[in-house]
């Protein structure tokens, strides 16, 4: 099976895609940001049929030289496989397309990384922070964001306003 | 702030706001609907009312430290938690659980799993108003975390799965217990079904409100009992069998037309499908090591050991059960980084003494491999999973949980839209919503 799909990925996509483990249960693949709504589309429908979006967030990996890198879990049901598609994004002003067209979850997932890592996610239609609150200053899940750093008093504010 | 829903409103239409605490948000979340009449035209949920940081304060504790933080995370089944971070880092060192800590593993894992689908449908339940089902579902959940207690010496915080194992074994009389919560429950389900099954006030908020198609639920994500309702087959515990459950003999149920009532019936068949693994892990778990009831007081066993060493057992304190080295090749995998060093040894011994600092000093202890894993385990609200990035060093480079019940949660949003004000509440309860899941 892993064999096989690495094959399958391969020849369908020549650039821009690379399987980094066949490992059994841990099929890694890393996609160029190019093309990853491309593949993640062909992923999604058959013959490989990966219909569910499992995760999704980011890594924050600058302090080992490199930018941010986006990890996605897909989940086929009809086949129980899973896969885990990895892009690499810029350290600065991270950006990549959004996933929402192809799985409903992805909305808020990448709401949640947008908050907790200030990757910027375009076509989501509605990109704001979701667990922190509007005010909140910094992205908390950078690696250059103090464990304990205290954030600014907000405004009182008034039910008009 | 639900700035969306407010920016999009009809300008004849009302909005009303429900929570942050209101009794039927379970917890912290607010939903903002706009209606016109007694209909909601758009919903909008906040949530984060409950976020802690736990993924970053993760990044800042070693890999035995963190396990308590798991326990805060569904904290009406903690040990699915523990078991599931449990799991992410033995899959990363390459560690065996020994055939017992599995048992025990499993037992604990399904008593969980019934004690989260009582609280699910009790308060669900309670708030369509059928207060007598609660009260029957909060009596069986008190004999089930009797079990609980009884073995890891809490109900709700427990940390008792740990890497490599299990804390502790199970005490005497564990089995008496099992089989006493295992038959209450069955009554007490037997009662719901009675209450419940053909009430027609029940049926009318849960019959055909809050459905959700098969393609929806699988698009958001959704795992569990909640998308087993909707006819998915999809099992954690089957697709990909972890400890011994490709061993066990139990039915995985499965809904049809993805509304609330059969949210509330998958978990009620899933119930029972429990108990029948309770029952046979107990029928086959073989009796523990005799327990060392008799021993020397620690005291005289520090004194005695600064003269010799003591070889006589010695008597641990009630706190510290189960860390005696006699049972440890039972409920701890072998390997000296793995587990906590015997208690007896490490008061008593300069070899168990080193060994404990050796454990617990920064930079030793659990250190996986570099190299990133997911595990995942059946949760009481679906696959609960763990993405590891480790960098070789005591602390994860980076940790991640996939709640089940923010891709849920996620979903409200559209499945109350066209409904009544009131079919947000048995809808919302019949997602059972954990705040410290969701929020993190």
């Amino acid at each position: 099976m892993a064999e096989n799909l690495s094959r399958v990925l391969t020849e369908r996509f020549p650039s821009g895609l690379e399987v980094l483990s066949d490992a059994p249960g841990d099929e890694t693949v890393a996609v160029g940001e190019a093309v990853l709504l491309d593949a993640m589309t062909w992923l999604k429908g058959r013959p490989l049929d990966y219909a569910m979006l499992l995760d999704l967030t980011c890594l924050d990996e600058r302090p080992l030289g490199r930018g941010f890198t986006m990890v996605y879990h897909l989940l086929s049901l009809s086949r129980n496989h899973r896969l885990r598609v990895k892009v690499a994004l810029a350290a600065d002003a991270p950006a990549v397309g959004s996933l929402t067209g192809l799985w409903k979850n992805a909305d808020w997932l990448e709401r949640e990384v947008y908050d907790m890592f200030g990757v910027q996610f375009t076509g989501h239609p509605d990109l704001r922070r979701i667990l922190m609150y509007e005010g909140f200053e910094g992205h908390p899940l950078r690696k250059d964001y103090p464990l304990r750093k205290r954030q600014p008093r907000l405004k009182e504010r008034t039910p008009d306003a | 702030m639900p700035e969306r829903i407010a920016a999009e409103a009809r300008r004849d239409s009302l909005l009303l706001n429900l929570g942050p605490s209101h009794p039927a948000m379970h917890g912290i979340i607010r939903v903002m609907v706009e209606l016109q009449g007694e209909k909601i035209l758009n919903a909008e949920l906040e949530i984060g009312y409950l976020h802690r940081g736990f993924e970053k304060t993760c990044e800042a504790k070693t890999y035995f430290n963190l396990l308590p933080y798991t326990d805060r995370l569904n904290y009406v089944s903690p040990l699915l938690n523990n078991l599931a971070y449990a799991m992410a880092v033995e899959k990363m060192m390459g560690i065996t659980v020994p055939e017992r800590a599995q048992a025990i593993r499993v037992l604990m894992s399904e008593l969980s799993r019934v004690s989260d689908h009582l609280t699910a449908l009790g308060a669900m339940a309670m708030e369509t108003g059928a207060f007598t089902v609660f009260l029957y579902m909060m009596k069986a959940r008190e004999y089930l975390w009797d079990v609980i207690e009884w073995t890891t010496g809490a109900r709700m915080t427990t940390s008792y799965i740990r890497v490599g194992g299990v804390r502790a074994d199970l005490e005497p009389g564990t089995r008496e217990r099992v089989a006493l919560a295992v038959k209450e429950t069955r009554q007490v389900l037997k009662d719901v079904h009675g209450l419940l099954d053909g009430n027609k006030i029940f049926l009318d908020r849960t019959r055909d409100v809050g459905v959700i198609s098969r393609e929806d639920a699988v698009s958001y994500g959704w795992t569990g009992p909640c998308l087993r309702s909707t006819g998915v087959y999809y099992d954690v515990r089957k697709a990909r069998p972890y400890l011994i459950y490709d061993r066990l003999d139990f039915e995985v149920p499965l809904g049809e037309r993805g509304d609330n009532f059969d949210r509330y019936f998958v978990r009620m068949l899933e119930m029972e499908q429990s108990l029948r693994i309770i029952e046979q892990v107990m029928a086959a778990l073989p009796a523990g090591p005799a327990r060392t009831e008799t021993g020397i007081e620690p005291a005289e066993a520090i004194a005695g050991s600064r003269r010799k060493r003591e070889l006589r057992p010695v008597r641990l304190s009630p706190t510290l059960e189960g860390s005696e080295s006699g049972r440890y090749p039972g409920i701890v995998a072998p390997g000296a980084s793995v587990a906590v060093p015997p208690k007896e040894e490490t008061y008593t011994t300069m070899e168990g003494l080193i060994s404990h600092f050796l454990f617990f000093m920064k930079g030793r202890g659990l250190h996986p491999p570099p190299g990133e894993v997911y595990a995942s385990v059946e949760g009481g609200n679906g696959e609960v999973g763990f993405y590891i990035v480790s960098d070789g060093s005591d602390r994860p480079y980076r940790l991640h949980l996939r709640a089940p019940c923010f891709h849920l949660t996620a979903a409200l949003e559209q499945m109350v839209r066209g409904a009544l004000v009131a079919d947000i509440i048995p809808t919302f309860g019949s997602l059972n919503m954990i705040g410290g899941e969701l929020d993190r």
